[in-house]
């Protein structure tokens, strides 16, 4: 392995893994400004406990976020120092915007919030919450933005003195067309995650039998709000697999095993494919699928891979354009088919607990709480699959992964970063999980308990 | 005034806020297990940054998103050139966040408080390490690539660089801590100050006068001079029991001890041994367009966060008392 395969499975385990809790942190904000403004205009107190209880854990997951996070924004000028003196006059715009409009107004007003409910009135406290939701969600645009950028670059020239790409348009950057349809992707996706992380947390509640009137509650509003999303995600998604059409052809092609070009493609379910030779030994398909999905017509042209490269070997020189066909084909699938049964799960789950219902068979619990898994499942095949997809490009059509290394940086130097944020990350994954466990194990507090754990140690008071 | 100037004070003004807010921050972690006798003395010292650490530390993030913004190439050639120690950074900030926030919800604290303790003193150290270097300036090719070793960023003037901030950082906890605790807490912190004052006027008071030397202005003794008045002004206001007076003292000489380092770099970002490869404000930074928009967006926001960090800070300005009768 070189210092650039080494900088990719860094980049690769450190952003898969960030983006395990940004989803969750994104989802859940909503949700827990949701139950406080429950409570805030009922006055029911159900309310206030939900908002606790999910609280405590939605600042658990939060704590992840924002540490893995540094990392993410170090690492493009650590490991990619090339990348980032091309990119830096557009890229860097959205993050720096990222932290100055997002990131600050999360951070401080979590910190109002977490420490503010004896400071502030009811009104303000819940003002906060809401601040720092809208923060985090707002973060999501700017990095999806930079993000789409490399999917897509508009708004920008190279400068042929330089040879790097010049911004010349922040607003088509920030209205481009993949991040229109990106950001939807991505949120709804957060509001899927969130939902079946509180309606497992719920049904691990509801099935010992403890506050069943409360988690009732919360399980029946949490599948709502994964069925809606799921439905968000589907739609967005579509429209996100037509624009790629247009704009990645090659990464849709991959991600279909579509070989050749073809009119009236179908929607390959499940195929084995031979990449060397480009084609497939087996393709079950869903007759024109893929051109309906792709062009809204039975009969739509839609690109393969191999015509893609000979097409792309005109366009930019010799070279390999294709993704890893296996990678793109099986992470897309299991993106889709993750994120259904989620939805799925939902549905069952909605329709188990209707007019007041609450199912005896403790499987139907059981299947909520490891459901918690399917969207963080979905999210980073999703993620794997768009990155993975988009190679042998960083951004596509401009500049090529190899050409993005920093050369200064050799192999010991990455192998130690890699296994050093490797190992730290894991077992940081363990204290969180632990952690989140005993919380969830704790339950909520009973109506009117003080805040302040009860132990031998003073309360502290500003 | 020239865009690039703007951003190059931005800069100044991002990393300076992030010295002085995440300042104290490190130094309550790192007079921690000295102060924290007992479990009680610990989580009023955590509890004393609790709502305001992670604003703090969003003044790192956006200092290196502006740059990678405003001065692509110095990002590019900082962050690669300074890998590992960036890396360990890296690591001690992850580790100390979780623990700041994970330490309340633990059964067992102990692992908890040794994370917070060396995720402060880490980077409270290697900034001033990379600062120094930074000012002092590091071998660049003409790609503007870092050509040195990590053994390369570890002279001695980097290494007293480092000192220089971990004392400066330490006694900005210790009269924080002066600041927002009461009783014996703050007394044992009154006591720390003096020892911990000297240190850094004659540490940082080295580091300065060195760095003077080395690559000053005659301006810049300007700033020197307001640092070591202002440290020994921290001084003295703590030995009076003046607490606030002694927090915006050191809060100066963190102001002047920032201004120091930019004002030696400028017009550089990031001085090469051969200067024929040096990064400048002209060379490094992005578009003229791009620090346009840049501008546009920091004119609106900063006053903005300022705004609300502020009032973060008025809403927890009380001392941290124990209640009495409390649970």
């Amino acid at each position: 392995m070189d210092v650039l395969d080494l900088s990719r499975w860094q980049f690769g385990i450190t952003t898969v893994y960030h983006f395990l809790f940004v989803p969750l942190t994104i989802g859940l904000s909503i949700i827990v400004a949701g139950f406080q403004t429950a409570w805030h205009r009922t006055g029911n107190p159900a309310y206030l406990r939900l908002t606790k209880f999910f609280g405590k854990l939605f600042l658990i997951n939060f704590a992840m976020g924002v540490v893995t996070g540094i990392v993410q924004e170090f690492q493009f000028g650590m490991n990619w120092s090339d990348y980032s003196r091309f990119v830096g006059d557009v890229f860097g715009a959205p993050l720096a915007m990222e932290g100055l409009m997002a990131f600050f107004l999360e951070s401080t007003f979590l910190g109002l919030w977490i420490f503010g409910w004896d400071k502030l009135s009811p009104r303000l406290h819940l003002a906060t919450i809401w601040a720092a939701a809208i923060g985090t969600n707002l973060s999501a645009y700017f990095i999806l933005a930079a993000n789409s950028w490399m999917q897509h670059p508009v708004g920008y020239r190279l400068n042929p003195v330089t040879g790097r790409a010049e911004l010349t348009d922040i607003w088509a950057v920030l209205t481009n067309s993949t991040t229109l349809v990106t950001f939807p992707h991505v949120i709804f996706g957060a509001f899927v995650t969130a939902g079946a992380f509180v309606a497992g947390v719920s049904a691990w509640h509801l099935l010992r039998k403890k506050d069943v009137e409360l988690f009732r509650v919360s399980a029946r509003t949490a599948m709502t709000v994964t069925l809606v999303a799921s439905i968000g995600v589907a739609l967005s998604g579509h429209w996100q697999a037509q624009i790629m059409t247009e704009q990645q052809p090659m990464k849709m092609a991959a991600a279909e095993a579509l070989w050749e070009d073809e009119n009236s493609a179908g929607f390959s379910l499940f195929a084995v494919g031979d990449v060397e030779n480009g084609r497939n030994h087996i393709n079950l398909q869903i007759p024109y699928g893929l051109s309906l999905l792709s062009t809204n017509t039975l009969d739509g042209h839609v690109e393969g891979v191999n015509d893609i490269q000979t097409r792309y070997e005109a366009a930019y020189g010799p070279g390999d354009y294709k993704p890893v066909v296996g990678i793109a084909y099986w992470s897309f699938r299991l993106m889709i088919g993750f994120g259904m049964l989620a939805a799925l799960l939902a549905l069952a789950g909605l329709w188990a607990t209707r007019r007041g219902r609450l199912p005896d068979n403790p499987w139907f619990h059981r299947l909520a709480i490891l459901g918690i898994g399917l969207p963080f499942l979905a999210n980073s095949m999703g993620w794997i699959f768009t990155e993975m997809g988009r190679q042998p490009w960083t951004v596509f059509g401009i500049m090529r992964t190899a050409a993005a290394v920093s050369p200064g940086v050799d192999v010991t130097e990455v192998a130690i970063t890699l296994v050093g944020f490797t190992l730290v990350y894991a077992v940081l994954a363990v204290v969180e999980i632990r952690l989140l466990l005993k919380f969830i194990r704790i339950g909520p507090d009973a109506e009117g308990e003080p805040d302040q754990p009860t132990d031998t140690v003073p309360a502290l008071s500003y | 005034m020239e865009l690039t100037t703007v951003w190059f004070l931005l800069i100044a003004v991002l990393w300076t806020g992030y010295f002085v807010l995440e300042g104290f921050d490190f130094g309550v972690g790192i007079l921690l297990p000295l102060l924290g006798r007992d479990e009680s003395d610990r989580r009023t010292l955590v509890r004393s940054i609790g709502p305001v650490w992670d604003g703090n530390e969003v003044w790192l993030i956006v200092a290196g998103g502006a740059t990678f913004a405003a001065f692509p190439e110095w990002y590019a050639t900082l962050f690669s050139g300074f890998y590992l120690p960036l890396f360990l950074i890296l690591l001690a900030l992850i580790v100390r966040g979780v623990a700041l926030e994970y330490r309340g919800k633990s059964d067992s604290t102990r692992g908890w408080d040794r994370a917070f303790f060396w995720g402060s003193l880490g980077p409270a150290f290697l900034w001033g390490v990379a600062f120094a270097n930074i000012v002092r300036g590091v071998p660049l090719d003409a790609d503007h690539e870092y050509t040195g070793s990590l053994l390369t960023l570890l002279n001695p003037y980097a290494l007293l660089g480092g000192l220089a901030t971990l004392t400066l950082f330490t006694l900005h906890g210790a009269v924080f801590i002066r600041l927002k605790t009461d009783g014996e807490l703050r007394e044992r912190a009154g006591r720390l100050v003096r020892v911990i004052g000297l240190a850094a006027l004659v540490i940082g008071g080295a580091f300065l006068v060195t760095t003077q030397l080395m690559v000053g202005k005659p301006a810049t003794w300007g700033s020197v001079a307001v640092a070591a008045v202002a440290i020994a002004g921290a001084l003295v206001a703590t030995l009076r029991g003046r607490d606030g007076w002694s927090f915006a003292a050191n809060t100066v000489a963190i102001v002047a001890v920032t201004v120091t380092l930019f004002a030696s770099l400028w017009p550089n970002v990031m001085p090469a041994l051969d200067p024929a490869n040096s990064l400048t404000v002209d060379n490094a930074s992005s578009t003229s367009y791009t620090l346009t928009v840049m501008t546009w967006v920091a004119v609106i926001f900063m006053p903005l966060v300022l705004a609300y960090q502020g009032w973060t800070y008025w809403v927890f300005r009380r001392r941290l008392t124990r209640v009495p009768g409390g649970s």
